[in-house]
């Protein structure tokens, strides 16, 4: 589980104030260079397919994912009437997987989405105040970092209990701190250019600088960093229902999926394995936006 | 050099301070009294006083937080309300099993990643480069606990090859360096040592491609160097960020590993703490977590103070 | 709100247009146990000027001398951590004067023309409005001022205001970043470094447009440098820094031709000659830039000056008037204990 700032992997500042030429705004150019990566649009492609079939699972005419069967349990792939088979309490496994991407997907991204607004608000504000402040704020974050992320979530779980609820509460303390920091790094360098001096000797009041100088230029590398956290997130969260932490049986969730088919693993292994094959796609896909995202809003490619 | 080391460590006072805050606080966030964690439910009343009495639950919050720190400094860490014996010896045997485990996931994996890197760096040919990045990505994006339990598909199930879980042949109790045990950890090891094989090759390999194309390389061929010689210089310079990536991935392989554990039935630290979790053994569920945290802390200062002797850039006073 | 007019004259051409008393300004250096410093780095210590209306007042010292903490000093991004300043009569910061944002209104800056002078997500009509919106004048009256700012530095609006930094070479952006220091109808505009990096012969041209504007708006200027030959074409009156003290000061005619200090005379001779008869065999000054955390006892150059003598490190030489020039050195003060000085 990696939740390092992407600073430290490419020593290069985050910031690249000079955006390439052509007669448009930088976030015009962005959009042009995420248009032409075809790996990109793939990605993106996938995961529109996957949010759509989540979104629209009750109207996709599928078995009920809560319906159990004795009789037809652990049936193969390519069933009559399942197309990939049954789990072990006998429900349609297509109709689990896509209603399972409901959940799973929810709880990965909503931790990311709550720990980009509480997180980036801190990380902007220590960056931007300095100080004391700054001291303040990083210390505390400090104390959260001394933990692996994935311990501090299973601690965290643990102690709260199993449920959903506390799952993303967890998840979103585990994310806070390294979003804080990214912001804060990245807000740090934007202050130290001459243009915010400028701004602030134009005599113009806190909140206008920080809103029409500062924001526009670190709202994008901290958003690049949260992307690349979702794949960590549903990871992490499907882990954590895995461990029974989690979102509780009988919804149906990848992670907590992959947990029950564990003794099918002799008599179906194949079956088994399929709930972690849409974690990886889904996590692949995230990485790859991310990567992409990253490299249209690099400059000197 | 040493003023540098003891400043980062004072740094970590206040700091530690918070770690054990939040440990301590852990107890807190369980729904319920806590005396529930360490009572059976039936006990009479007299004596879930008496308990109360004694663990202090019953003064205030402050009060807790600071009898109980002053217990855990000396060593104290409780007992564990499953098994009767001290929290302190089922941590520190469980923490040995989680370091080998961790040491041999960490040797493949870093050493695998800096070839692989270096490699698609220095490639020619895109093909090479495309694929060790194929490799990080996977590395980067698999669920490992998923990934363990195809390897168990694969190699116990179908082939019959590798043993599913557990540390050592049956019966046997602790570790020893011979072929059955290490039979038995085949699989954990490449479960585990993929994420850091996926960091860790991304960033050496892009750590060298910035450090080729930089004008001090270009210089160093024009003096005439020879390529193996050249290489010594490129590594020089990167090793400040790798090492410094590598000691996070190390740190979050103990972490990392509680699922790998739980997977393989690994008697290690991860494995402790998610039995703890299930028979809400609150004392192992504090202890584990502490000790492991600070075990983090201490590598993340180790990784530090060794980034600050590699790399000259950072000023030393 | 007011719609932003030039702030009017108060005491008439005699008064200094700004005046800076005893300025002190330290940063704490990492150091010690705990990592508060022990050690600071004194960039400014204890330094006074006066800027007079309408004149060009050049800064000149190497790299490090403190140059451009005074520059921020002075605007007030930087808080002084000692030292008074008056505005025409009015001190700033002070219970009875008139506040940091007053100043700005009044004292403005023009950055160094680097990657990051300009916000690169904006326009250059953004930028330019920035600073009067921010004071409260009305978006279309700020459209009009952008467009006068832009022909006023030579740049076409219809072709300009649309752009984005990224999309002008280096003198246009320095032409914007003079515009941005103009936008707020300034009567006092500090130039640190706004020709430095810029090729020659559009420094040139940058330069001749400063000249214009400065009698077509009734500007004052403090321009920073450490290029001697463009301090010596603009400016009326020179001021020499060395490790953030004052070492010399006075009209440039002065300053140029007798000067008076050794670390002036060593600056002035250091300059190539065009002449190849004159050939530099040694190195003017000796020794290495001294640390500004630990500057020398005394008078800090003495450590380079080949005249040092015991007083020097003993006792610092105040800033003292000779004939048309100020001068800190032991040499030129009467009855200092130097042997070259009168008695």
């Amino acid at each position: 589980m990696t939740l390092q700032s992407p600073s430290l992997e490419l020593g290069a500042p985050l910031v690249q104030p000079i955006a390439t030429a052509g007669g448009r705004s930088y976030w015009q150019s962005v959009r042009r260079r995420l248009r032409r990566d075809p790996v990109t649009l793939i990605c993106g492609g996938v995961l529109i397919l996957l949010v759509a079939s989540a979104l629209f699972a009750p109207w996709l005419g599928l078995d009920d994912p809560y319906k159990t069967s004795m009789l037809r349990r652990l049936y193969p792939l390519g069933s009559p009437g399942h197309l990939l088979g049954t789990d072990e309490l006998g429900r349609d496994m297509l109709s689990r997987l896509i209603y399972g991407g409901r959940l799973s997907l929810f709880m990965g991204v909503t931790p990311v989405v709550c720990a980009l607004l509480i997180g980036g608000l801190l990380g902007i504000t220590a960056g931007f105040l300095g100080g004391r402040v700054n001291m303040l704020i990083m210390r505390i974050m400090d104390v959260f970092y001394a933990f692996p992320s994935v311990l501090l979530a299973i601690s965290l779980s643990g102690a709260m209990g199993a449920g959903a609820e506390n799952t993303l509460l967890s998840l979103t303390l585990v994310f806070i701190p390294p979003v804080c920091r990214v912001s804060e790094s990245v807000t740090t360098q934007v202050r130290g250019f001459d243009f915010v001096d400028a701004a602030r000797a134009s005599g113009a009041g806190m909140l206008n600088i920080v809103r029409v100088h500062v924001l526009g230029n670190v709202l994008g590398p901290i958003l690049v960093y949260a992307t690349s956290l979702i794949s960590v997130a549903i990871i992490l969260a499907a882990g954590l229902s895995f461990l029974g932490l989690g979102v509780k049986p009988p919804e149906p969730e990848w992670g907590l999926m992959l947990n029950t088919l564990r003794q099918a693993i002799y008599v179906n292994p194949v079956l088994a394995a399929l709930p972690g094959v849409m974690i990886f796609i889904t996590s692949i896909c995230f990485n790859l936006m991310s990567d992409g995202l990253r490299a249209a809003m690099d400059v000197k490619a | 050099m040493l003023l540098y080391a003891l400043r980062r460590l004072l740094y970590l006072v206040p700091v530690a301070f918070g770690v054990s805050l939040l440990v301590f606080a852990l107890v807190h966030l369980a729904p319920g009294d806590p005396i529930s964690a360490i009572v059976p439910p039936d006990a009479p009343q007299e004596v879930v006083d008496k308990l109360k009495e004694y663990y202090g639950f019953d003064k205030p919050l402050p009060i807790q937080y600071l009898r109980w720190l002053g217990v855990t400094l000396t060593g104290d860490f409780g007992t564990s309300i499953g098994t009767g014996r001290p929290v302190a010896t089922e941590v520190a045997s469980a923490f040995g099993n989680t370091i080998i485990l961790a040491i041999s996931a960490t040797l493949l994996a870093f050493t695998l990643a800096v070839i692989l890197g270096t490699a698609a760096a220095y490639a020619k040919s895109r093909i090479v480069d495309r694929l060790v990045t194929l490799i990080s990505l996977m590395g980067v994006s698999v669920p490992h606990f998923w990934l363990a339990i195809v390897l168990v598909i694969i190699f116990s199930v179908e082939l019959g090859a590798l043993p599913p879980m557990g540390i050592g042949p049956e019966n046997s109790t602790g570790w020893r360096l011979d072929g059955p045990h290490l039979a038995h950890m085949v699989l954990p090891t490449i479960a585990l040592s993929v994420i850091p094989l996926g960091v860790v090759t991304r960033t050496v390999r892009s750590t060298i491609k910035e450090i080729l194309n930089s004008e001090f390389v270009t210089a160093l061929q024009a003096k005439g160097l020879r390529d193996d010689q050249i290489l010594r210089h490129v590594l020089k310079n990167a090793a400040p960020t790798c090492l410094a990536v590598m000691g996070l991935q190390a740190g979050n392989l103990i972490g990392g590993s509680i699922l790998i554990e739980t997977v393989f039935a690994w008697p290690g630290t991860g494995f402790l703490l998610n039995s703890a979790i299930f028979r809400r053994d609150l004392p192992i569920l504090q202890g584990t977590t502490l000790v492991l945290a600070f075990f983090f802390m201490m590598l993340n200062l180790a990784v530090d103070i060794i980034q600050t002797m590699v790399d000259p850039r950072i000023k030393r006073n | 709100m007011d719609s932003l007019l030039p702030v009017e004259d108060r005491g008439g051409p005699a008064q200094p247009l700004l005046l800076a008393r005893g300025l002190r300004k330290h940063f704490p250096v990492g150091g010690g146990l705990l990592g508060r410093g022990r050690k600071v780095v004194r960039a400014v210590d204890d330094l006074t000027l006066s800027v007079a209306k309408g004149e060009t007042l050049g800064v000149v010292g190497e790299s490090g001398c403190g140059k451009s903490t005074v520059a921020r000093l002075l605007i007030r991004l930087l808080k002084p951590d000692r030292g008074t300043m008056v505005l025409d009569g009015d001190p700033v910061d002070e219970p009875h004067g008139i506040t940091v944002n007053e100043l700005r209104r009044q004292v403005q800056m023009v950055f160094q023309d680097s990657y990051a002078s300009l916000n690169p997500r904006l326009t250059i009509a953004e930028t330019l409005a920035f600073a009067p919106k921010a004071h409260g004048l009305p978006a279309a009256e700020a459209r009009v001022r952008v467009r006068d700012l832009l022909a006023k530095v030579g740049l076409e609006p219809d072709t300009y205001a649309e752009r984005y930094p990224h999309e002008l070479s280096g003198g246009q952006r320095q032409r914007v970043n003079i515009a941005r220091a103009l936008a707020l109808r300034p009567r006092l505009v500090i130039l640190d470094e706004a020709v430095s990096a810029l090729d020659k012969s559009v420094e040139a041209q940058v330069l001749n447009m400063l000249v214009d504007l400065k009698t077509e708006l009734s500007l004052t200027y403090l321009f920073i440098s450490h290029d001697l030959n463009v301090v010596q074409y603009l400016s009326d009156r020179v001021l020499v820094m060395y490790l953030g003290k004052i070492v010399e000061l006075g009209p440039v005619e002065a300053i140029y031709g007798q000067p008076q200090h050794p670390y002036t005379q060593a600056l002035l001779s250091a300059r190539p000659s065009m002449d190849p008869r004159k050939r530099t065999k040694e190195a003017p000054i000796q020794g290495d830039p001294p640390n500004p955390i630990d500057p020398p006892s005394g008078c800090r150059f003495r450590t380079r000056c080949p005249f040092a003598e015991d007083v020097c490190a003993r006792v610092e030489p105040p800033l003292t008037e000779t004939g048309r020039q100020a001068v800190a050195c032991h040499m030129r003060i009467a009855g200092s204990g130097h042997s070259k000085a009168a008695a």
